[in-house]
């Protein structure tokens, strides 16, 4: 095995963090900007990755141009870090950067997540980058980019207020659940990526660095610590951050996000934490939530 | 004189290019923040800040301006074989580098189009001094309140009232530098 970054050295050896130099130029250029205009999606010239569109290759991208070789990787998908995508990308990057990688929310420099915030909060000298799919919050209301485009410069959002409305007319609340729009610095409306609306209140004033990459969509965008992220709402019908009425069924957590699990054909379910890493947490300082195998056994 | 130009690059890029773009990323995320940097030797009068922020975001594809006193042939000569960056005139300039007094009138630079406000100079400024005391900072990236020795006060307040137009700034003194965003607020005085 090679120093990261030392070189050919066989077969097996990549440029740091896998993308070449002036790649890396291009994205980190696009990020400055983003920083400096939070909540504006930066286009950029998104490579073709080693896996599929829709796999997190904005993400990776990002993650790539930020990387050093003192980083500790934490890479989860839905909370979880032990499914097929956040293992495939945690190895990617041990082989290509040679960086440390972890479970840990604590112990991570850097964490990139496909749709959701971990539990733990996050602090100084961390980043967060998400995996985005489609950036633009006003894509599905209007298919246009030229229009979309225009109606952020104008700051006109009525669009999407109309939509909340809407909700709120069929279904007698605000029914969108997940990539919940958010208005940042009272300036951009923008996509959280596919986070549970629960995970909404963390976006705003968090210290660590939240970067959004979208690799087919090609844009870049990112929230710096301590910005304003405001949820749209109405005066009547205020924002609310929900989650499933339960408590988890391993370790006892009762504000945290829950994934359901669905165990016999006989309608008989779980709730489980969705973030795997603050669940086995818990249940190791002896927490312990309805369905945990007795002690003894 | 040319065995200089080709000597003060980046030893090992992809790694020195990433430690130094993490330094600049913290910087102009958390604006007034001082940050160290090294693997520059670029020739006087520039910094090796300044050396470290031009080998790590420009290349070929963007456009530098040099001003003032940076604008010597030893520093052409450097920027043409480190970095490849076509050199122009300050409205057309991605990039610019130079005294603060020397890239005056700022407004000269690009702030950006109403629909693409990326497309905006990133102006790197020499100073004598970087510490965190002088004019009040707020804004993204700063929790409540912090503090930056700038040049001035009355140009980054009109910067910032062209929100989300704008340049954005990167002070380098030495090996150290920090960033202001167009998104922060500078206190009057």
């Amino acid at each position: 095995m090679s120093e990261p970054g030392s070189g050919v050295s066989g077969a097996d050896a990549y440029n740091f963090a896998y993308l070449d130099e002036q790649t890396k130029r291009m994205i980190r250029r696009a990020l400055l900007k983003a920083l400096a205009v939070p909540g504006y999606q930066v286009p950029f010239a998104s490579r073709e990755m080693p896996m599929p569109y829709g796999w997190g290759t904005g993400g990776v991208q990002v993650t790539a141009a930020c990387l050093v070789p003192e980083d500790r990787l934490k890479v989860i998908d839905q909370g979880a870090d032990d499914t097929t995508n956040a293992v495939s990308i945690r190895k990617f990057f041990s082989r290509t950067a040679g960086v440390e990688t972890t479970e840990h929310t604590a112990e991570a420099t850097l964490i990139q997540t496909r749709h959701r915030i971990p539990e733990t909060p996050l602090r100084k000298g961390q980043i967060l980058v998400y995996q985005v799919p489609i950036p633009e919050p006003l894509r599905f209301l209007e298919p246009r980019e030229t229009e979309t485009r225009k109606m952020h410069e104008l700051e006109e959002y009525g669009l999407m207020h109309v939509k909340l409305y809407e909700d709120i007319a069929r279904h007698g609340q605000i029914a969108t659940s997940y990539a919940y729009p958010v208005k940042v610095e009272g300036r951009y409306v923008m996509d959280p990526s596919p986070i549970p609306k629960f995970d909404n209140p963390k976006l705003g004033d968090n210290p660590a660095i939240q970067l959004f990459g979208a690799g087919r969509e090609q844009r870049i965008y990112a929230l710096p610590p301590w910005t304003k992220a405001v949820s749209l709402d109405f005066d009547d019908h205020p924002f609310q951050a929900s989650k499933a009425p339960h408590d988890c069924d391993l370790c006892g957590a009762a504000h945290s996000y829950l994934d359901e699990v669905i165990t016999d054909d006989r309608g008989g379910r779980m709730f489980v934490c969705s973030d795997t890493d603050f669940c086995t947490g818990r249940q190791a300082a002896g927490h312990r939530g309805r369905l945990s195998p007795q002690e003894g056994l | 004189m040319i065995a200089d130009a080709l000597a003060g690059g980046f030893t090992e890029a992809p790694v020195q290019s990433a430690r130094a773009f993490r330094e600049v990323l913290e910087a102009m995320a958390r604006p007034g923040t001082i940050h160290r940097v090294t693997g520059a030797r670029p020739p006087l009068p520039v910094s090796v800040a300044a050396g470290v922020t031009l080998l790590t975001l420009c290349d070929g594809t963007t456009p530098l301006h040099l001003a003032g006193e940076a604008d010597t042939p030893a520093v052409r000569d450097w920027i043409a074989f480190h970095i490849g960056a076509p050199l122009v005139a300050a409205d057309d300039a991605d990039f610019a580098l130079g005294l603060w007094a020397d890239l005056q009138p700022v407004s000269r630079f690009r702030i950006g189009q109403p629909d693409y406000p990326d497309r905006s100079a990133t102006l790197i400024v020499e100073v004598d001094r970087l510490a965190n005391h002088g004019p009040a900072l707020t804004g993204p990236g700063i929790e409540t309140a912090t503090w930056l020795s700038l040049p001035e006060t009355r140009t980054f307040r009109a910067n910032r009232a062209l929100f989300p137009l704008g340049f954005d700034t990167i002070f380098t003194c030495g090996d150290r530098l920090a960033a202001l965003p167009r998104s922060t607020r500078v206190e009057a005085i």
